[in-house]
């Protein structure tokens, strides 16, 4: 694969980093690492004090359903000395909390707000973990996989009320998603339906008569050279 | 402007203060104590530049506490970005800082592009750049006049505001929208620029932002203007750091942090252009800083436009940028690429980045994570007016009620960008 050389070009990762204890460092294009919840304040601590990463930019979090730990915190952090950036991920769950680096940085207690706001995980010292970008007494998590894209609640101005009123949302239409996955190009689990069906040996074929075998096999394998 | 549903709270939050026996007056039981109150400025106010709501504890006329509530525009932008192709994902970026769509655009296109390891043509590189500063001159205009206006005066935005409507207009020019433009896609920019835009831009850099200068020499030295801004919401250069300051905010606290130089994309490392730093730190500086980076800005577009080359605006790639109109008549496969393109999209491999541009507010980065689909993963979004805005409560500490809008308008909120 070629490098786009126009993207934002920073300083190479500093040496010093390899000898980042507790954190995993994470394959990619970037510099990331992957680090244990009980770590994460020890790692970070030590990257803003120890290797110049002055500024927190983002949390993000990310949802994987198919993990035992579904979430993933995700901490951007940008070092204006070093001129470099580098990425600390920490996995948890809906009930385990992660700690809050609120006590590192100011900045991070929004940044927590809104990935609890949109996820539901929760952040252990955050003095004021409330929601931030729904509306007040909204349920839910929106940004987890499996919470619906059209939400549950819609709210319109009732003309007999003469209020805004809450209401279950009604679809004139299902909702639609189309998949416009090509089973030739798309990513490697992509399923054709009766493809299970190759993964199961096929049962003992009752012994053929002496003849056919060898007509059968020309037809056989320029198939099998397709696939 | 008192909200009932808050008295409760401020009640429970009661400060007693003894003000004395009044003198030569029977006693009023009102008088002997003074609590302070709260007041709710917004959701819909004037100088709030959206809809923010804030919930301002005040003694007296000093602010006390602010607790900014935000998310009145919360779209679900980044849920429906995960619901979307990458094309189809690009325009909700315009709809994000809708004061400087193309500046949205650029780091997502950006993230696309080092997933894929895209390579883009050097008149794709230009355009862009020179759309950026397009963009950031445009976007200074608005938030400088509305600044000004914030404070008390009038005119300068008027002023402001025409030079403003021709940036729009070359926008439309180029991608045939005024604002939303969509321009920037993956591979390259959409159309090539048409053939006189180039030669009006140059005139009009020459010929009009003299409507700017004008405008600033009304306020600059102003009399008024520098009581209502200098020395209003200071922040140390620590402060700035731990806050996640960016762009003017963490330049008037003169630090020369600027992405465009500090991590060069395109072609800024061929662009010679100053990065104007603050002293004070101060609503001031931040106005200062933005007046600067107008200047710097059409110093940027003039190189853009000398050196612009010529040659194709996108990749030759036909699985990510669609062939051209007139290509589509004459051959099959491209046709085929067209309807690939328009149906399926293109797939992006697996893999995560973080991508940040210089935006005109700041640092504007996307984190996106790719599955190797032609739909994102996950695509948050960071918005720079975010980060500044939670500072509010830590500036405001100690003003006065009216220095409220002041310290709002210096940190260049826009909603669609904060609430996403």
């Amino acid at each position: 694969m070629s490098v786009a050389l126009h993207v934002p070009r920073y300083a190479d990762a500093p040496a010093s980093l390899v000898k980042l204890a507790k954190a995993m460092p994470r394959a990619g294009l970037e510099t990331a690492f992957d680090v244990a919840r009980d770590d994460l304040i020890a790692v970070l601590t030590e990257l803003r004090d120890k290797h110049e990463y002055q500024q927190l930019m983002e949390i993000a979090g990310v949802d994987f359903p198919d993990r035992a730990e579904r979430f993933e915190v995700v901490y951007c952090l940008l070092s204006l000395t070093r001129n470099h950036r580098v990425r600390v991920h920490v996995a948890t769950d809906e009930v385990t909390p992660v700690p809050s680096v609120t006590g590192l940085w100011p900045v991070a207690g929004w940044l927590e707000r809104e990935v609890y706001d949109m996820y539901g995980v929760t952040f252990a010292g955050n003095p004021d973990l409330r929601r931030i970008l729904t509306d007040y007494g909204f349920e839910g998590f929106p940004q987890r996989k499996d919470f619906p894209l059209t939400g549950h609640i819609e709210l319109r101005y009732s003309e007999a009320e003469k209020r805004v009123v809450y209401e279950p949302v009604s679809l004139p239409q299902d909702f639609r998603t189309f998949d416009f996955l090509m089973p030739w190009e798309g990513p490697e689990e992509y399923k054709l339906p009766g493809d299970e069906k190759a993964a199961v040996p096929p049962a003992a074929p009752p012994p053929p008569p002496a003849e056919k075998p060898a007509a059968k096999k020309p037809a056989r394998k320029p198939r099998a050279k397709k696939s | 402007m008192t909200d009932t549903r808050t008295e409760e709270r401020a009640t429970k939050r009661k400060v007693e203060v003894n003000v004395g026996e009044p003198i030569g007056h029977p006693r009023d039981p009102g008088d002997d104590k003074i609590s302070n109150y709260t007041i709710n400025f917004g959701p819909q106010h004037p100088a709030a530049h959206g809809v923010l709501r804030l919930i301002m504890e005040l003694d007296g006329e000093i602010v006390e506490r602010v607790d900014p509530h935000i998310g009145l525009l919360h779209r679900g932008t980044e849920k429906l970005i995960e619901y979307k192709t990458y094309a189809q994902a690009l325009p909700y970026f315009d709809r994000l800082d809708y004061v400087s769509p193309m500046c949205m655009e650029h780091s997502f296109v950006l993230a696309i592009e080092k997933l894929m390891g895209l390579e883009v043509p050097l008149r794709a590189q230009y355009i862009r750049v020179l759309f950026a500063e397009l963009t950031r001159i445009s976007n200074h205009m608005l938030q400088l006049g509305s600044h000004i206006m914030d404070v008390g005066a009038m005119t300068p935005n008027l002023w402001l505001f025409e030079v403003r409507e021709d940036t729009m207009q070359f926008y439309e020019r180029a991608s045939g929208a005024r604002m939303h433009a969509n321009y920037f896609r993956a591979g390259g920019v959409r159309y090539d620029l048409p053939p006189k835009l180039l030669a009006d831009m140059s005139d009009w850099l020459d010929n009009r932002l003299h409507l700017f200068e004008d405008a600033i020499s009304l306020v600059a030295d102003n009399r008024i203007f520098k009581q209502r801004n200098v020395d209003i919401a200071k922040m140390s250069r620590e402060d700035s750091i731990a806050w996640g300051f960016s762009g003017p905010m963490i330049r008037a606290a003169g630090i020369p942090w600027d992405i465009r130089r500090s991590q060069p994309y395109e072609v800024y490392d061929r662009m010679e252009f100053d990065i104007p730093v603050g002293t004070n730190n101060d609503c001031y500086d931040r106005f200062m800083v933005r007046v600067e980076e107008v200047r710097q800005s059409a110093k940027i577009m003039r190189q853009c436009l000398q050196q612009m080359p010529s040659g194709p605006v996108a990749t030759d790639d036909r699985k990510v940028f669609p062939p051209s109109r007139s290509e589509m008549k004459q051959s099959m496969e491209a046709m085929i690429h067209h309807f690939k393109l328009y149906t399926e999209g293109y797939h992006v491999p697996a893999g995560e980045v973080y991508v940040a541009t210089e935006s005109p507010k700041g640092e504007f980065g996307v984190y996106l994570v790719a599955d190797g689909t032609n739909k994102p993963y996950r695509c948050k979004i960071r918005p720079t007016g975010f980060s500044h805005l939670q500072a509010m409560d830590f500036m405001m500490r100690g003003h006065m009620l009216a220095d409220t809008t002041a310290i709002l308008s210096a940190l260049d909120i826009v909603f669609g960008e904060v609430d996403r």
